[in-house]
């Protein structure tokens, strides 16, 4: 694919991750028991759309659905939307997502031909945990004025829900690569 | 979100691009502003705004009704760590923000708001970016938001007839290669129509593609939903 090029197919991918991801908000939250912390699907979307269509369009599928969430659409788990929801204190997580759909892509590109579950979950984790918390937190903490150490601490509860999607989504890319692959080296394309 | 576009008032009158323009500028005001005072008088001028706009007290307040335990929770953490003035600063300024932000979203339809960004972007065609693209991807989102939302509906009803509804692969692998087929016949069928997309370049490969291309209703009713603008249909959400 060429860098500056996107084409019909290209837009379709993109549209139809970024529908994939407001889908995702139908799921019910499921509750985490030992802490009761409410873990949604909807952060699959950003995983899965990096790991599956690589860094730009899956950057863009993501972008894609944040300016429909913006548009006041309610797509995000618990039917939020509108602009409303970049001006709370999570704001930064939803903004968020497009960058960590950027890095995984990013990664799983780099690591295409030798894809497994444990690079992949690796790579998902990079991008879904450490870029998407750091995006998430740092917004929070300058937001609300907290200290940055606690917006962390506070945050933290939400890691072990990003985990297993992290490895749900890990292991969802690897068998789409065997079925459908569409990630392909810049080589071959 | 229904906004109840019906109504009209001065506000929504407005010109969309102009609504988001100001709450650009209301945003970055408020964040620069650290009195609360001042903070409190920009709520009350955003209440008195939903107002003007026909909206009932308690419509405003249900804007804010999803975060309102967040807010409570900031409020306390902050007094009780560093000082309730900037407890109060932090809480009214996110109100105020959130109240402007969907005040904006119910006083303006969706495509119009749709229209609004195309017409940002038309800057942006120098770096690559065709305004025309973007709306196809918006519309094209909007038509499969309903289908895919149906179709894992579909899944998680089949796996829980196998008893599989607890394990999450079981409903993600078959909904994400599903969207993936599906959107390979919706860009044959797009293809199939407009083979001289700006982007492509030779008709021949579309000719081939044309031909191989099974004749599906999903394609023929996702042709017959491109033609006729998705964006204004109502989302069954």
């Amino acid at each position: 694919m060429h860098a500056n090029r996107t084409s019909t197919r290209d837009i379709v991918y993109i549209a139809l991750f970024a529908a994939l991801t407001a889908a995702l908000s139908l799921f019910p939250p499921i509750t985490i028991p030992a802490i009761g912390v409410p873990v949604t699907a909807q952060s699959l979307g950003p995983m899965l759309a990096g790991a599956i269509l690589g860094a730009r369009r899956g950057a863009l599928a993501l972008l894609l659905f944040v300016a429909l969430v913006a548009v006041g659409l309610p797509l995000l788990s618990g039917g939020r939307g509108g602009l409303g929801v970049f001006f709370g204190p999570s704001g930064g997580y939803i903004v968020g997502w497009v960058a960590a759909a950027f890095v995984i892509g990013l990664l799983h590109e780099w690591g295409w031909r030798s894809l497994n579950v444990v690079g992949s979950f690796i790579y998902c984790a990079i991008g879904g945990i450490i870029v998407l918390y750091a995006m998430g937190i740092s917004w929070t903490a300058y937001y609300v004025n907290m200290p940055i150490m606690e917006t962390a601490i506070a945050s933290s509860v939400f890691v072990i829900g990003d985990v297993i999607k992290a490895g749900l989504a890990a292991v969802v890319a690897v068998a789409v690569k065997r079925a459908y692959p569409i990630i392909q080296k810049p080589s071959i394309a | 979100m229904s906004g109840e576009y019906q109504r009209t008032s001065v506000i929504h009158r407005l010109d969309a691009g102009f609504k988001l323009l100001v709450l650009a500028i209301a945003g970055t005001g408020l964040m620069a502003v650290n009195d609360w005072r001042v903070l409190a008088f920009a709520l009350i001028c955003a209440l008195g705004l939903y107002r003007l706009g026909g909206f009932t007290m308690r419509r405003a307040y249900e804007q804010v009704r999803p975060m309102r335990w967040i807010l409570v929770l900031l409020f306390v953490v902050q007094g009780a760590w560093q000082s309730w003035d900037l407890a109060a600063v932090v809480v009214l300024r996110i109100s105020a923000l959130v109240l402007l932000a969907m005040l904006v979203t119910l006083t303006t339809r969706s495509d119009a708001l749709i229209a609004a960004i195309e017409k940002m972007l038309q800057p942006f065609r120098r770096f690559g970016v065709n305004p025309a693209k973007v709306g196809l991807a918006f519309s094209l989102a909007l038509r499969f938001i309903p289908v895919i939302g149906a179709q894992a509906q579909e899944i998680r009803d089949a796996q829980r007839a196998r008893g599989l509804e607890a394990n999450p692969i079981a409903v993600a692998l078959p909904l994400v290669l599903r969207t993936l087929r599906m959107a390979g016949d919706v860009a044959d069928a797009i293809e199939a129509r407009s083979p001289y997309d700006d982007d492509d370049e030779l008709p021949p490969r579309f000719a081939e593609k044309a031909a191989s291309t099974p004749a599906r209703t999903s394609c023929t009713q996702t042709e017959r939903q491109l033609e006729t603008s998705s964006i204004s249909r109502s989302l069954p959400l």
